[in-house]
């Protein structure tokens, strides 16, 4: 339902993903960390949901 | 129409009141402008004469029994009733500390689909059977009710209320063969870029007045994230982004929930369709979970529970 959304609003796909792993399977921990970042490279950087410069007070 | 149902609802409230079946009914009251209705709460008989039904109750009161502990008779239209068996399911309110005073409902009317019809300022309006006569600026016209009603009216399918304990009235024709999603499904079909047009569009208007929030009876969190300072969830002021985020989350946080009532979009008073969001997760949990909210007490809602078939083909 979060995917349908964000893909309604104009996230694009491929640039939200979703993965269950264990912390026994390190080798598929890799592996998607792999096709996560190609696949987000392969779109470039966001531009969407990004604030262009601040506008609000910055706290520390 | 309306004087019938005006006159049954203060039968069954004043009854309720004398016999001491409740302590409060909560209803509608004529409003200081026209098309205004405002709730109302009355504690006794002889006050029932205050109440009113028309086309112009478009709130949803069950907006107002979160947490009560009183016994409540509350006039509920069709969406109210559901927003009432939401609230039982999230222990918001007990069934039988509740009398529901079903209304069937043939829907209420916009009152901007009203104004723009006029230049000037409404004076009156009244109403007879599926017309309103409306009088403003010297002028009067004859409208029929279903070209003005709430655009949630327009396509909606449970006019009756699912849950009551006695109704004002015989129950209405359901609408059928009525496509609910058909702006959703467009924008849908938009690039990501159109999307983020569209969206970045549709909100330019936001005040962040929280109306929305306000109006909406599935909104009872006693902090909202947007409120919330530590941490802060979201930028409060009036960035697109954090705009944006507002409307996205709350309208997440009314998935499986949303009853598409309207009492957002109606409370919004620079008139943004907010509904574009809740609807959205409307469709998909009728298509993903074939969920409808609101309309059995025995059912959890999908977002609650597990269920092994539930779709999962986007976890890798």
């Amino acid at each position: 339902m979060f995917q349908n959304l964000m893909a309604y609003i104009g996230i694009e796909p491929g640039r939200l993903h979703f993965s269950w792993i264990s912390s026994a399977e390190s080798t598929k921990f890799v592996e998607v960390a792999h096709a996560v970042t190609e696949a987000v490279k392969a779109l470039g950087p966001n531009t969407h949901f990004v604030k262009k410069e601040i506008r609000v007070a910055h706290h520390v | 129409m309306s004087k019938e149902y005006t006159d049954r609802i203060r039968k069954i409230a004043a009854r309720l009141l004398k016999e001491g079946r409740v302590d409060m009914v909560m209803g509608f009251r004529r409003g200081t402008v026209p098309m205004m209705n405002e709730p109302c709460v009355i504690r006794r008989d002889t006050e029932a004469e205050m109440l009113v039904w028309d086309s112009h109750c478009g709130i949803n009161l069950a907006n107002y029994l979160t947490d009560r502990k009183e016994r409540i008779g509350i006039v509920a239209k069709g969406c109210d009733s559901r927003n009432i068996v939401t609230h039982i399911i999230e222990n918001k309110i007990k069934r039988d500390q509740l009398f529901i005073i079903g209304v069937p409902c043939k829907g209420m009317v916009d009152k901007r689909k009203i104004a723009a019809r006029f230049e000037a300022e409404i004076e009156k309006v009244s109403e007879a059977g599926d017309t309103l006569t409306v009088k403003g600026g010297g002028t009067e016209k004859t409208l029929a009710k279903a070209e003005v009603l709430q655009e949630n009216c327009r396509i909606c399918v449970h006019r009756n209320p699912v849950i009551h304990d006695e109704l004002a009235a015989e129950p209405v024709q359901e609408q059928t063969g009525v496509d609910r999603y058909e702006d959703i499904r467009n924008i849908e079909a938009m690039t990501p870029e159109a999307k983020r047009e569209y969206f970045t569009d549709l909100l330019s208007g936001c005040i962040r007045c929280y109306a929305c929030r306000n109006a909406c009876p599935l909104c009872y969190c006693p902090t909202c994230f947007v409120d919330e300072s530590r941490p802060q969830w979201v930028g409060k002021g009036q960035d697109p982004e954090d705009v944006e985020t507002f409307h996205f989350l709350r309208a997440y946080h009314c998935a499986g929930r949303c009853t598409d009532c309207g009492a957002c979009e109606r409370a919004c008073p620079v008139g943004i369709r907010v509904r574009l969001f809740t609807k959205k997760l409307e469709k998909d949990c009728l298509e993903l979970f074939d969920w409808e909210a609101g309309m059995s007490l025995d059912q959890r809602p999908p977002l609650d529970v597990y269920r092994p078939d539930d779709p999962n083909d986007f976890i890798k």
